[in-house]
């Protein structure tokens, strides 16, 4: 299974991908197939390091989750871009203490914090693993801190950690 | 739009919906990015184009092709999640090197890399 | 009817849409640093996917989506090698 199959979840999203730009028949079901597995292991020969889910569960909340927030964040931001500058905004930077170390997490929670309309990820620290961020709208820091520690970082370590 | 007769009134207007969403959501993102005043308030901007301006066209494309062809058209998807997964990638690195050129400059408005008192402040 | 509906629904998004990639061109030509610029370019890539995604519910033509996804590949590549360009290109010399 493994010799065959390194990358099992890498081979069927090929094997989607394929059939979804061609249409389905039976000769591109092989063809993306055959292409899956051949892909799977010129990726095994690189040896990348292989990410350990534990909780599958907890993935479609956190999908939920975030495709929720990013409806209201580009609400949010939006109405500031409109309104101008009749309102005082205030944008900063802000530092969050993640204890978060697991690289796929950190991959995954890097893609939610960048594509929110309103945050952007800037530097991550390894050592002390610190991440720094700007926020677009910043009225409370302590908010901002309590809502990626509780709502995602919270979540992404039950399911790799 | 002659191939658009037979198409039912409500997919038609789901359709433009969802094209209009995107097509306002990318809109008001570029007069953001053409407005806003700092760099670090302009990479906020293009976000709103790549997540629900992107998610509406891409949306409203799969409903008014499912509806033409009479067959589930889903392949607007790929083009969706590829820009979706890809724009973070740019924008952090895009970010990390502006947040880097601030520091080696000595430039007023970056945070130092240890030192996040009165980083608030900033940027603005 | 519908026709009507989904002929002006896609001349006003496809107005906005040009706008919005005139926009993006302005921040490009405007900057003020390179990072700006860059950004305006990823912008505006992602405004012409959209553009072109447009036209492929006009014409009832799936080619526009192939070259929606080919500028959406493209523009990526671009913009990550700009990116890297500025961080290591300018700065260390």
């Amino acid at each position: 299974m493994s010799r065959v199959l390194p990358y099992p979840l890498l081979s069927a999203s090929l094997l989607v991908m394929w059939l979804l730009l061609n249409r389905f028949s039976l000769g591109h079901l092989v063809l993306g197939a055959v292409i899956a597995l051949f892909a799977a292991q010129g990726l095994a020969a690189l040896h990348p390091a292989k990410p350990r889910l534990r909780r599958w569960d907890l993935i479609p909340k956190l999908i939920g989750i975030v495709l929720y927030d990013i409806i209201r964040s580009n609400v949010a931001v939006s109405r500031i871009i409109l309104q101008g500058k009749r309102r005082e905004r205030r944008s900063g930077f802000i530092t969050i203490p993640l204890d978060l170390r697991d690289n796929t997490g950190l991959a995954i929670l890097a893609v939610i914090i960048t594509s929110t309309p309103g945050t952007a990820w800037l530097d991550y620290n390894t050592s002390n693993g610190s991440l720094l961020i700007h926020v677009f709208d910043l009225v409370d820091e302590s908010e901002w801190v309590e809502l990626i520690k509780n709502r995602y970082e919270y979540l992404l370590m039950e399911i790799f950690e | 739009m002659s191939h658009a007769v037979d198409l039912p009134l409500w997919i038609a207007l789901i359709v433009a919906f969802f094209l209009l969403l995107g097509a306002g959501l990318a809109l008001t993102g570029s007069i953001g990015l053409a407005r806003l005043n700092s760099f670090y308030d302009r990479i906020h901007a293009p976000t709103l184009g790549s997540s629900w301006g992107l998610a509406g066209v891409v949306m409203a494309s799969m409903i008014f092709f499912t509806a033409l062809e009479l067959r589930l058209v889903v392949h607007e998807i790929i083009v969706g999640i590829f820009i979706t997964v890809t724009t973070p990638v740019t924008l952090m690195l895009l970010g990390r090197a502006t947040l880097y050129r601030d520091r080696s400059e000595g430039n007023e408005n970056a945070p130092e890399s240890d030192i996040l008192e009165d980083a608030n402040d900033i940027g603005r | 009817m519908s026709a009507l509906i989904l002929t002006w629904a896609v001349n006003i998004a496809q107005v906005a849409l040009a706008i919005a990639m005139g926009l993006a061109a302005y921040r490009m030509l405007v900057g003020p640093r390179a990072q700006d610029r860059v950004l305006g370019l990823d912008t505006l890539y992602v405004n012409s996917t959209l553009l072109l995604l447009t036209f492929g519910i006009r014409t009832a033509s799936t080619v526009y989506f192939e070259a929606a996804l080919i500028i959406g590949v493209v523009g990526f590549v671009a913009t990550v090698a700009l990116a890297k360009f500025i961080m290591r290109g300018e700065v260390i010399e």
